[in-house]
């Protein structure tokens, strides 16, 4: 039954001296879905990222990957495995073209890696499937700009083409909207609902309106621990995921009617 | 790697250049270079700055200098074998020095460099504080005297030239790609899939090895290796011409061996010797402070100015 959720987290726990950062948290990622985490700051949901992809290793706690334990494994081999991230701030390689950061993503599978002795044109033969991916998100006319010249915008979307380059079958994305203006967050949106066909996707994100429109499930986490879980009718009337979201002074004013009234 | 009207004139300036200059002053400016474009492959290419190379150097003249004198062999073989003990050694060094970053990285090198420098300092057969004097040169492929200067120049400049296209076909090879991905972002070269650590590995060994073959060919050149081959001084020296060159770039290490060997040169044997350490030392922080891009950053810019 295990084989309905792509990843699966069981009784995940991040400790760091002194408090709890992720607190028993036991998230299942049904295969074909958009899931997204979310939670007010500070709730510990890039350090789930982290953990899920072992940039950081979990206090306890075991991951799952289509059933089989990638707990102890390093990071780079779970990328390999099928399972590739993003990061909150965009990850792209700024002095390569535009074109070269696609191809250093296909380039491993070609196994030629490592071969310092061979000229670099032999990465020539890439170069149509890199152009279709930059196409796949609106980015061939830049394939031969610098990278760093890129609008924050465009950078995401060289990020997720470099992510697709690998064909993954989870994709993890950190908060893919956040810091971008109002036309760049409809269209990256655009892209993960286009680019979700045919595998699954896990994300960060702040935008709500976001989560509304693309996310089959929804998990809140709250000071490291899963708040509560469902699509998002269920979880955006949930009072207490209201009361997270809107913190405390809510939570008084309402004291303060309650008062009032009495 | 294309040919440009700049290599082929620059090529021209070496061939002709030991009839103005004396062959051997040159000869060292050509090794001192190749030591100083296999510092930049770490420094420049993958962002590893190594405050131990001149463990590589130090081992290529050492093994080099010995087998000259003990072995009975012929000098490109002496020259391999040194080269190959640098890599070597490079490859223990690296495998432990990769798994650090940044100040670390620099202070496990260094402390490596340190070791093996003590035990060059204690060994027998390097002889100590005295070094081991009198390399003969020998004859390459048991056909050509190496003891003529001119000759000689000419053979360090094409072990020069190897190494040089060593290092720009490495950079722009698929593995460079990938060591200028790691250099940009790591955690993405991470999360790409690549164990970053095997191609900082790799590329230290590459690095190590050409830094050995500067060495042993130096040891052939002044029929001399000692311990300010493999003093911390010689790691020192080879960051400065770096920066001074401008670092991350193809001639930059060449230029900046250049301006630093000829300044030694001419500064220490006029009055001013005394003062040579305060001068480089000013001179390193000008570079550092005013032209990031070394001298070859400037070069370029008053190109552009003038002519772009």
């Amino acid at each position: 039954m295990s084989a309905d959720y792509v990843l699966e987290s069981r009784n995940l726990v991040k400790a760091f001296k002194g408090f709890t950062a992720v607190d028993d948290v036991n998230l299942k990622v049904t295969r074909g879905h958009i899931h997204a985490l979310i939670g007010p700051n500070g709730a510990g949901k890039t350090t789930v990222f982290n953990l899920l992809t072992k940039f950081l290793s979990p206090t306890s706690g075991r991951i799952l990957f289509n059933g089989q334990d990638i707990t102890p494994m390093k990071p780079a081999a779970i990328a390999r495995a099928g399972v590739v991230r993003s990061f909150q701030i965009s990850a792209v390689f700024p002095q390569l073209t535009v074109l070269e950061n696609v191809r250093v993503a296909l380039q491993r599978k070609e196994g030629n890696s490592f071969h310092f002795w061979r000229p670099q044109r032999i990465l020539d033969r890439l170069n149509d499937r890199a152009m279709e991916l930059l196409t796949s998100v609106g980015l061939e006319s830049f394939a031969d700009a610098r990278t760093m010249d890129l609008s924050y915008g465009r950078k995401r979307a060289l990020e997720i083409a470099t992510t697709l380059a690998l064909d993954p079958e989870l994709m993890l994305l950190d908060e893919p909207t956040q810091g971008m203006g109002h036309e760049d967050v409809g269209r990256v949106a655009d892209l993960i609902k286009q680019v979700s066909a045919g595998r699954t996707i896990l994300m960060v994100e702040h935008n709500l309106h976001v989560v509304s429109k693309l996310a089959d499930r929804i998990t809140v986490l709250q000071r490291g621990a899963i708040l509560t879980e469902g699509d998002y009718a269920t979880v955006s009337t949930d009072p207490r995921v209201q009361e997270a979201y809107m913190g405390t002074a809510a939570a008084a004013e309402a004291n303060a009617q309650q008062e009032e009234t009495a | 790697m294309k040919l440009s009207k700049l290599h082929i004139a620059l090529l021209l300036v070496a061939l002709v250049a030991p009839f103005v200059l004396y062959p051997v002053f040159l000869a060292k400016i050509l090794c001192f270079a190749l030591f100083a474009c296999a510092f930049n492959l770490l420094l420049g290419y993958v962002g590893l700055l190594s405050f131990g190379h001149a463990a590589f150097l130090g081992t290529g003249g050492y093994i080099t200098g010995w087998l000259m004198m003990n072995a009975n062999l012929t000098p490109e073989l002496a020259i391999l074998l040194g080269t190959a003990a640098a890599g070597l050694l490079g490859a223990l060094y690296g495998k432990l020095a990769v798994k650090r970053e940044g100040i670390y990285f620099a202070m496990v090198t260094l402390a490596l460099a340190q070791l093996i420098f003590f035990v060059y300092l204690q060994a027998p057969f390097t002889g100590g504080e005295d070094g081991m004097q009198g390399i003969p040169r020998g004859e390459l492929f048991g056909l050509i005297d190496l003891s003529d200067n001119l000759t000689m120049y000419y053979f360090v400049l094409a072990v020069f030239l190897f190494g040089f296209w060593l290092i720009n076909r490495t950079i722009h090879s698929p593995f460079g790609q990938v060591l200028k991905a790691i250099r940009e972002n790591e955690p993405r070269a991470v999360s790409l899939g690549y164990n970053v650590n095997d191609y900082k590995w790799v590329a230290f060994m590459i690095s190590a090895a050409l830094a050995g073959l500067a060495g042993a060919t130096k040891s052939l050149v002044f029929q001399l290796a000692s311990l300010t081959d493999v003093h911390w001084h010689m790691s020192g020296e080879v960051v400065l011409m770096t920066l001074v060159g401008g670092v991350g770039t193809v001639f930059g290490p060449l230029l900046g061996a250049g301006a630093i060997v000829t300044m030694q040169n001419y500064l220490s044997g006029g009055e001013l010797g005394n003062y040579i350490h305060i001068i480089m030392g000013a001179i390193f922080v000008i570079c550092v402070l005013a032209f990031r891009g070394g001298l070859v950053g400037e070069l370029q810019k008053l190109v552009k100015r003038n002519f772009g």
